[in-house]
C-alpha cells in the first residue's frame, strides 16, 4: 500500500510540471498584456510601460520567467496578484472554502439522487420509469450550465420569489468566518435566520452544479447495475433465498459501485470546471469567480497559480479515489 | 410421497425474434434420498426447468405447469416471500461456474454465514461454528483461515466446495447440482463428484444432477431422465437405461461416448441419430 502511494505520488511530479507549463503558457497566449490592463483607459507612455514590465519581470526571457515561477512554487510561493498585490495562495485559501462548500453539496446531491435513480432504472429496465429517468438524464447532461442557471433564477428567484439571486448569505447577517463553510458558520454565529439565509442562497447553485454529475452518475449506475444483475453471483444470492432488497442493495450494488466510484472521482474535475460558470452566474465568491475575474484583468500570477492549485486538488482527489478502490474491490490490493 | 413433483412444466421466453419454447410439458418426480440425473445436450431445457423450480428465471420467462409440488406444497402458488423460505433452506442449488457464482466482493465465510443468517436463528458465534463445520465437511483445509478468503484467492475446485458448503448450510432436503463439474479440471471433477455422492449418502438428502456426461450418470444416479429439445424422451433406472435404452436419442447419446471413438475423430450424437427419429420415437 505504501509502495503504491509512493509510486502514485512519483507519477504526480511530471503531471504537475506539465500542468504548470500549460497554466503558465495559456494565459500568455491570450491577447492583451497586464500592464495595459492596469493602465485601463489611460494612455500609457512606452517608457512607463517598459518600466512597469521590468518591475513585474515581464521583460525577461519567457523560460527564465517560468523557471523563476517554478522555483517559487516549490517553496510554496505562488507569487503575488498583479492587481491586488496579495499572495495568490492566501487569496486562494480564503476563497476556496466557498467553492468547496458548493462542490461538496453538489456532489452529495448528485450521488444521493443519482445512485438510487440508476439502481431503480436498472431493476425496472425498460419501464416508463427507466425511460423517463434516462431521458431526463440525457437532457440534464446536455444542458448548458449558464443557461440552466439563468432559467432557474428567472423561475425560482424571479417568478416565485423563493430564493435569492446571488451571494452566499443575506447582507443582514455578519459574523467572522470560523470554518469558511457558510452553513456551519451561520449555525455557530447563533444569529436567528442566518442558517436559513445561507441555505436558501446555496440551493440554486447546488442544483445547477449538480445537474451534469447527477445525470452522469445516474446513467453510469444504471449501466453498471444492469451488467452486474446478470452475473452468476447475483443468481447465487437469489438462490440462497435472500430478499430482493439484499440481493440488489448489497450483492449487486457493491460490485456496481466499482465503476461508479471512478465516475464520481472524474466528476470532481467536471465540478471544478462547472464551479467556474456556476459561481459567475450566482456571484458566488469562490475560486471559480476569482479565476474568471482574473482572466479578464490579465492577472497572470493569479490565473496560473489558480489553475495549478485546482489541478493539484483534482490530482489528489483522483489519488484518493484509487485508494478507495482497494477498499471496495478486494481484487485490487496494492 | 415424492419430495419434488413437477407436472407438465412449460417454459417460454420472450425474445427479440418472438416467443421461444424452451421446455414443453416436462413432468418428473424425485423421492426423498434419491439421486435423479437429468441428461441431454445443451439447449434441451435441463437447467432452465430446475431454475424454474428455484424461481430464478429472468422476467422474460413465462412458466406454466399443472403443479410444482415440493414437500407437499405447490410452490407455484406461494408468495415470493414464502417461496424464499424454501429456496436456499430446503432446496440448495450449485452451478456450473463456481468462480463466477461467488460474489467477488465478500469473503466466502460471509457468504456462507449469510445463508445461515437468513434461514436460522443462530447467533454470530454459532454461525461461525457451523461455517467451520461445513468447510470441514466439504474438505477445505485450514478452515478458519479460508473462511476469510475472497473467492479470487481460491481455485475453481475450492470455490465449488464453498458453493456446496453454502448449499448444504441449512441441511436441505434436495440439492440441485447444475453441471457441477463441467468447468473444472478432470482430476478435480472426480473429487467433486465423489464429495457430492458421499455427502448425499451421509445426509440422506435427495439430489438432482444435471449433466451431459454419461459417465457421471453411471457412477452417481439411481434414476435417469433424458431430455431432448425441451421434452422428456425417456426415463428409467440407471441399469436399464444403460442396458436397454429405448429411445433412439438415448441410444445415440450412449453410442457417442468418447470410448466408442474409432480413428482420430470423436463420435457425435448426429452420427447415430436423425432429428426425424425423435418425432417417430424410433418406430422407423
Amino acid at each position: 500500500m505504501l509502495q503504491f502511494l509512493f509510486r502514485r505520488l512519483a507519477v504526480l511530479i511530471p503531471t504537475f510540471v506539465g500542468v504548470s507549463i500549460i497554466a503558465f503558457a495559456f494565459i500568455r497566449l491570450l491577447p492583451g498584456d497586464p500592464v495595459q490592463m492596469m493602465a485601463g483607459e489611460r494612455v500609457i507612455s512606452p517608457e512607463r510601460h517598459a518600466e512597469l514590465s521590468q518591475q513585474l519581470g515581464f521583460d525577461r526571457p519567457i523560460v527564465v520567467q517560468y523557471l523563476d515561477y517554478l522555483g517559487g512554487i516549490v517553496t510554496g510561493d505562488f507569487g503575488n496578484s498583479i492587481v491586488t498585490k496579495r499572495p495568490v495562495l492566501s487569496e486562494f485559501l480564503a476563497l476556496f472554502p466557498a467553492t468547496l462548500e458548493l462542490s461538496i453539496c453538489a456532489i452529495l446531491l448528485a450521488v444521493i439522487i443519482g445512485v438510487p435513480l440508476g439502481i431503480i432504472a436498472a431493476v425496472k429496465r425498460g419501464s416508463w420509469f427507466d425511460q423517463g429517468v434516462m431521458g431526463v438524464a440525457l437532457v440534464g447532461y446536455s444542458m448548458p450550465i449558464f443557461w440552466w442557471g439563468l432559467l432557474l433564477i428567472i423561475f425560482f428567484s424571479g417568478v416565485l420569489q423563493l430564493t435569492p439571486v446571488s451571494g452566499r448569505i443575506s447582507l443582514m447577517y455578519f459574523f467572522p468566518p470560523v470554518t469558511g463553510f457558510m452553513l456551519i458558520d451561520s449555525l455557530l454565529s447563533g444569529q436567528s435566520g442566518a442558517f436559513k439565509s445561507a441555505l436558501s442562497h446555496l440551493i440554486l447553485p447546488t442544483v445547477v452544479l449538480a445537474t451534469i454529475p447527477l445525470a452522469v452518475i445516474a446513467r453510469q449506475t444504471r449501466s453498471a447495475m444492469l451488467e452486474v444483475l446478470s452475473e452468476d453471483y447475483v443468481r447465487t444470492a437469489r438462490a440462497k433465498g435472500l430478499p430482493p432488497r439484499r440481493v440488489i442493495g448489497l450483492h449487486a450494488l457493491r460490485n456496481a459501485l466499482i465503476p461508479v466510484v471512478t465516475t464520481i472521482g472524474l466528476q470532481i474535475g467536471v465540478l471544478m470546471a462547472g464551479a467556474i460558470l456556476t459561481e459567475t452566474i450566482f456571484s458566488w465568491p469562490g475560486i471559480g469567480k476569482w479565476m474568471v475575474d482574473s482572466v479578464f484583468r490579465r492577472d497572470y500570477t493569479v490565473v496560473q497559480g489558480g489553475l495549478l492549485l485546482i489541478a493539484i486538488i483534482i490530482m489528489v482527489v483522483n489519488l484518493l479515489v484509487d485508494v478507495l478502490y482497494g477498499l471496495i474491490n478486494p481484487r485490487i490490493r496494492y | 410421497m415424492a419430495l419434488l413433483e413437477i407436472k407438465n412444466l412449460c417454459l417460454t421466453f420472450d425474445t427479440v425474434g418472438g416467443k421461444l419454447k424452451a421446455v414443453d410439458g416436462i413432468s418428473l418426480h424425485v423421492d426423498r434420498g434419491e439421486v435423479l440425473a437429468i441428461v441431454g445436450e445443451s439447449g434441451s431445457g435441463k437447467s432452465v426447468s430446475m431454475l424454474a423450480v428455484m424461481g430464478l428465471l429472468p422476467w422474460t420467462a413465462t412458466i406454466t405447469a399443472d403443479y410444482i409440488r415440493f414437500d407437499g406444497k405447490d410452490i407455484l402458488n406461494l408468495s415470493p416471500s414464502d417461496r424464499r423460505k424454501i429456496i436456499g433452506k430446503d432446496i440448495g442449488m450449485i452451478f456450473q461456474e463456481p468462480m463466477a457464482s461467488l460474489n467477488p466482493c465478500f469473503t466466502v465465510g460471509f457468504q456462507i454465514e449469510e445463508t445461515l443468517r437468513q434461514h436460522t436463528d443462530l447467533d454470530r458465534a454459532a454461525r461461525r461454528r457451523r461455517a467451520v463445520e461445513l468447510f470441514r465437511m466439504v474438505g477445505i483445509p485450514n478452515t478458519e483461515d479460508r473462511l476469510s478468503s475472497y473467492p479470487h484467492q481460491m481455485s475453481g475446485g475450492q470455490c465449488q466446495r464453498v458453493m456446496i458448503a453454502m448449499a448444504l448450510a441449512c441441511n436441505p432436503k434436495l440439492l440441485i447440482a447444475d453441471e457441477p463439474t463441467t468447468a473444472l479440471d478432470v482430476t478435480i471433477q472426480k473429487q467433486i463428484l465423489e464429495l457430492l455422492v458421499n455427502l448425499q449418502i451421509e445426509t440422506g438428502m435427495a439430489m438432482i444432477l444435471i449433466t451431459h456426461d454419461m459417465g457421471v450418470v453411471a457412477e452417481t444416479a439411481d434414476r435417469v431422465a433424458v431430455q431432448y429439445k425441451g421434452r422428456r424422451v425417456e426415463e428409467s433406472d440407471v441399469l436399464s437405461l444403460f442396458e436397454s435404452p429405448k429411445h433412439p436419442y438415448t441410444r445415440a447419446l450412449l453410442s457417442a461416448l468418447p470410448e466408442n471413438a474409432t480413428g482420430d475423430r470423436l463420435p457425435s450424437v448426429s452420427d447415430y441419430f436423425l432429428e426425424e427419429e425423435a418425432v417417430t420415437g424410433g418406430a422407423a
